[in-house]
């Protein structure tokens, strides 16, 4: 398990992997509302908390067909399937090395893109705490859909017409818990519901995910 | 004459057999519930109070609404069905109650949006129980999609199975994320089986008609789309065969 981590990392990382296109999405998102909405302080800093979640959440949506494409198509998806660990813990890797690749380093950037978006300064700790908390759950979800689609030919605008919906309890709880920390209001309870959602979807979905890719191979 | 266990029924030319039948009674009786509630609704109920006229709308929005829930819960025991006892008919159900869900869904949207107009003073509002019809909506979509995306009919009735057990759990999970934008707009449920109707009496007897009417014609649709999904079944079996 933890050499195929090790390789998925190194494949994301190294050239043509695709690590940091999610990042640079990320920032053009960011950068793209404030020409579309127009750049006054106060209504930047009122909708940054939505906008740095979305935007988190579309960029992480990029790299998922990458998740199992390049392995089905070179047949190492079946040797995988074939292979002494179970498809679960599989599913399980592929999910942690993209949360590893997109979900880490965009908690990382989101207060300094939010510093674009005049958030407020107290919120930044909040954003790095719900996007560390979210993130998992959208990698686990993300995978899910990847496994769904990944015998389909073009399969990316089904991908994300599938995943997307299935994201939103996470980005209403996620983008709640930072606006009430923005309005001084105590962020816990949506903080826990996120807390929850990325628990539960990473102890069940695995399984969908594994069940899933069994019957793609079959 | 033995009788037949409940999964005989599944056999696929058994199906064709009694839903054949079934059928025109279904949907005549869909007729006749529907224009019962309706033109009863419609033309011989007094205006209520506050709303005027546009309470009417009620005999078409809450059973859209009840049957675009209850298709997708069709949809799921069908799902698992397929996946326990893999019987055909029972996936192919649940790919052709998808599109009459959909439709379910975008009727009790619109008629939902007209009345909100006058009543609310807006067409669309961010709130709870309209969000979370959305979603739905968008989930009957995804769902869809998959199931034209995949050649293989076997592979494609298990994923949208799968796909519809995940989606139901998340369609609820967004159901109650939604709460969490606190401003509902929307008024709580008008009819219960415990409680006390919220309804009055000249309202609700027409209602029932048209709620009766609603899943006769559900019924009666998602047979026939069944029904064509095995008659296409067979015809590709046909033109394999043929080809050969």
């Amino acid at each position: 398990m933890i050499a195929l981590l090790r390789r998925d990392l190194m494949l994301a990382t190294r050239a043509g992997g695709g690590f940091g296109l999610g990042l640079v999405f990320f920032l053009i998102v960011v950068v793209l509302v404030p020409f579309g909405v127009g750049p006054e302080t106060a209504i930047l800093s009122r909708i940054a908390p939505g906008i740095l979640w979305v935007a988190a959440l579309l960029a992480a949506l990029l790299s998922l067909d990458r998740i199992f494409a390049l392995d089905h198509e070179d047949g190492t998806l079946t040797l995988l399937a074939t292979a002494p660990i179970p498809l679960e813990a599989v599913a399980v890797v592929k999910a942690a090395a993209h949360w590893l690749t997109t979900g880490v380093p965009l908690a990382i950037a989101a207060p300094v893109l939010g510093v674009l978006l005049h958030l407020d300064p107290s919120a930044f700790v909040l954003v790095i705490v719900t996007l560390l908390l979210g993130t998992p759950a959208l990698s686990v979800i993300g995978t899910f859909g990847a496994a769904l689609t990944v015998g389909v030919r073009r399969g990316g605008l089904l991908l994300s017409l599938i995943v997307l919906p299935l994201y939103v309890p996470t980005l209403i709880f996620g983008a709640e818990a930072v606006r009430r920390g923005v309005d001084g209001l105590d962020p816990a309870t949506p903080l826990l519901m996120l807390g929850g959602i990325t628990a539960g979807a990473v102890a069940l979905l695995p399984f969908a995910t594994a069940a899933v890719l069994r019957m793609n191979l079959r | 004459m033995t009788i037949m266990s409940m999964w005989g029924y599944a056999n696929p030319k058994r199906f064709m057999g009694w839903t054949g039948p079934v059928l025109p009674w279904a949907f005549g009786g869909a007729a006749v519930c529907l224009s019962v509630g309706l033109i009863w609704g419609f033309f011989f109920t007094p205006d209520e109070l506050r709303q005027g006229s546009t309470v009417k709308i009620i005999y078409l929005h809450v059973p859209a609404a009840l049957m675009a829930i209850n298709a997708w819960i069709m949809m799921l025991v069908t799902s698992l069905i397929w996946l326990v006892r893999r019987h055909h008919v029972s996936a192919l159900a649940a790919k052709a109650a998808a599109p009459v869900g959909v439709a379910m869904t975008l009727i009790a949207l619109a008629t939902g949006a007209i009345w909100g107009q006058p009543m609310w003073g807006t067409y669309w509002a961010w709130d709870p129980r309209l969000t979370s019809f959305l979603i739905l909506f968008l989930f009957y979509l995804g769902y869809m999609a998959l199931w034209a995306a995949i050649d293989d009919p076997d592979t494609a009735a298990d994923l949208t199975s799968v796909l519809c057990m995940v989606g139901s759990v998340f369609a609820l999970l967004s159901r109650y994320a939604v709460n969490f934008w606190n401003q509902g707009l929307h008024q709580g449920a008008s009819l219960s089986l415990d409680k006390e109707e919220n309804v009055a009496d000249v309202f609700y007897q027409p209602l029932l008609f048209a709620i009766a009417g609603f899943v006769l014609l559900f019924f009666a649709l998602v047979l026939m789309r069944t029904r064509t999904e095995i008659r296409i079944r067979r015809l590709r079996a046909l033109i394999r065969r043929e080809g050969q």
